[in-house]
């Protein structure tokens, strides 16, 4: 009964995006900030943006909506909405000050995350992007399994250059297996630093074992591109800005742009063989 | 009636212990301890790090050891020793298993079970000082380990951050964690401030700069220093090298170095 409550309520969102990875700190966050962005670019998509992060979850501020609340209505949970077409959720807006933690073990952890899928209302959605911690565990595995009532086009994979992530990524890579969830494809994000004065490039987090694209080549999984380190993404990031509204003209908007394109493409063409089947 | 003695437990020989935490994932919390480590043990020190991280396990690569095994002795597990002089001990979920790409897709009562094993289970024998290094937020892992290591009194926690906003925002949370469970917070390490290029010396802050600083003035904690990007740091992790051996003229040396003294120094208050 339960399953087919959020099946309904499910019913409505054409495409979901899962944004993963092993390890913490790559930029998933960002990352999705700026795909729901990105995609609600497009003002006759309805966007959607659910941040699993119980315990540090950045997504209100990083959309500008620190302070927010929920309101419920008789259909639900109202989502908080940055523009017409790009509504968000977090455990973030239920908390009352920035200094509230949540310490919760993991089964009220995925209490929550049955909600924010059961109650909020979001409506008819073209994109539900999920943001979540890092790891392989409890919000992990309840999201895999809530969301198969609906149905999950796939898993953007997100790390930085260096073995110390991509070894957790490996095991994202293999969590996804595991649980059946498609791969689009692994971003490889801070790929190197210009020096704003000199222009010589540093490879900050250096790719000692070949980066992501060779684990991609190993592992047979999509490489959807690189995108290099810009202290200006830190800072749109802190005022609740879209980076790319910000810095249009940046190397790292060039390369976010190309790899939100190539998911669009992805979920365009699910669709489209989906279609063809039926 | 059951007495819990700890004089006769596996962590009877330890005389501090220090967890490494922070909301925020990525900020460098393995760094940290590894560096903490390396540099107690180059003060004459006998350390131990145990990883509580079930997930992403950084430990055993930072000391080139990943492809070690755990045996077993009568007292329990033996730690995996990084090094010759048996100065450094490392405890981490890495060592168990079978393949390194293996994901631990395990919920929390399991994640539980093994710390509990991980704080009374292995042979430790005689410490200066255990450093407990976490994964990020407060959830199962911190709750347990705190819990398990309450009857060892803990001398406090070590909280990372980076200097933006987004970070800091998560680290206020862990300091609400610390103050909810009783854990003293030894102070405030602002990691990844400032990169220095070494082309032209031009210093970029590009995760921002300061925000660590400014959170522990607002919280009233001990601020322990700024810690800069730096490549040579992140190529010593990588291939798991004695940084604080090879690179004593980097710009992160001194920050390092400082940080380590000032446990040392507040180690030595709680004794006295």
């Amino acid at each position: 009964a339960e399953a087919a409550e959020l099946r309904e309520r499910l019913r409505s969102v054409k495409h979901t995006v899962l944004v993963l990875s092993g390890k913490g700190g790559v930029g998933k966050s960002t990352f999705s900030a700026l795909l729901a962005h990105g995609l609600a670019a497009d003002e006759a998509k309805q966007v959607a943006l659910l941040d699993v992060d119980i315990c540090g979850p950045s997504i209100p501020k990083m959309m500008g909506l620190e302070g927010e609340q929920v309101h419920q209505s008789g259909s639900g949970w109202s989502p908080v909405y940055v523009e017409e077409n790009l509504g968000v959720m977090s455990v973030g807006f239920l908390l009352s000050s920035p200094d509230d933690a949540v310490i919760w073990r993991g089964p009220k952890k995925n209490g929550l995350i049955k909600q924010f899928l059961r109650d909020v209302d979001w409506g008819e959605i073209d994109y539900l992007i999920v943001d979540t911690p890092p790891g392989t565990s409890d919000e992990h595995l309840s999201i895999v399994q809530y969301l198969s009532a609906a149905h999950i086009d796939g898993a953007v994979i997100i790390t930085t250059p260096q073995e110390v992530s991509l070894q957790d990524v490996r095991k994202e890579i293999n969590f996804c297996h595991k649980v059946k969830l498609p791969i689009i494809g692994v971003v490889e994000n801070m790929s190197g630093f210009i020096c704003p004065k000199c222009k010589n490039e540093s490879q900050i987090f250096p790719p000692t074992t070949g980066g992501a694209e060779k684990m991609c080549q190993n592992l047979n999984v999509s490489f959807l591109g690189k995108v290099p380190l810009d202290p200006q993404i830190g800072k749109s990031c802190d005022k609740g800005q879209s980076f790319l509204s910000e810095a249009p003209e940046s190397p790292a908007t060039t390369s976010y742009r190309n790899i939100i394109q190539r998911i669009q493409e992805y979920c365009d063409q699910r669709h489209f063989q989906e279609e063809k089947i039926i | 009636l059951l007495l819990f003695l700890p004089e006769r437990s596996n962590l009877a020989g330890v005389r501090h212990i220090l967890l490494v935490l922070s909301g925020k994932g990525g900020v460098g919390k393995s760094t940290i301890s590894t560096e903490l480590a390396l540099s107690l043990r180059h003060s004459g020190k006998k350390v131990g790090i145990l990883d509580v991280d079930l997930c992403g396990p950084s430990i055993p690569r930072m000391f080139r050891v990943q492809d070690n095994d755990v045996h077993q002795c009568d007292s329990g597990w033996v730690p995996v020793f990084a090094d010759q002089d048996k100065s450094i001990s490392l405890m981490s979920i890495g060592f168990l298993l079978e393949k390194p790409d293996d994901a631990v897709v395990w919920r929390g009562p399991k994640k539980n079970a093994l710390i509990k094993q991980f704080v009374a289970d292995v042979a430790w024998g005689d410490l200066d000082f255990l450093i407990v290094d976490t994964p990020p937020g407060t959830s199962d892992e911190h709750i347990s380990t705190v819990e398990a290591l309450r009857p060892y009194k803990p001398l406090g926690a070590i909280l990372v951050t980076t200097p933006q906003a987004v970070s800091v925002g998560d680290v206020r949370r862990e300091l609400t964690f610390c103050k909810k469970t009783g854990l003293r917070v030894l102070g405030i390490v602002e990691n990844m401030s400032g990169f220095v290029c070494p082309h032209c010396s031009e210093c970029t802050n590009i995760f921002s700069k300061g925000g660590g600083e400014e959170l522990a003035k607002h919280a009233g904690v001990p601020f322990l220093g700024s810690v800069p990007l730096d490549p040579q740091l992140s190529q010593s992790l990588e291939e798991g090298r004695d940084f604080i051996q090879e690179f004593p003229k980097s710009s992160a040396f001194p920050a390092l170095t400082h940080i380590a003294q000032q446990i040392l120094d507040g180690a030595l208050q709680q004794s006295s």
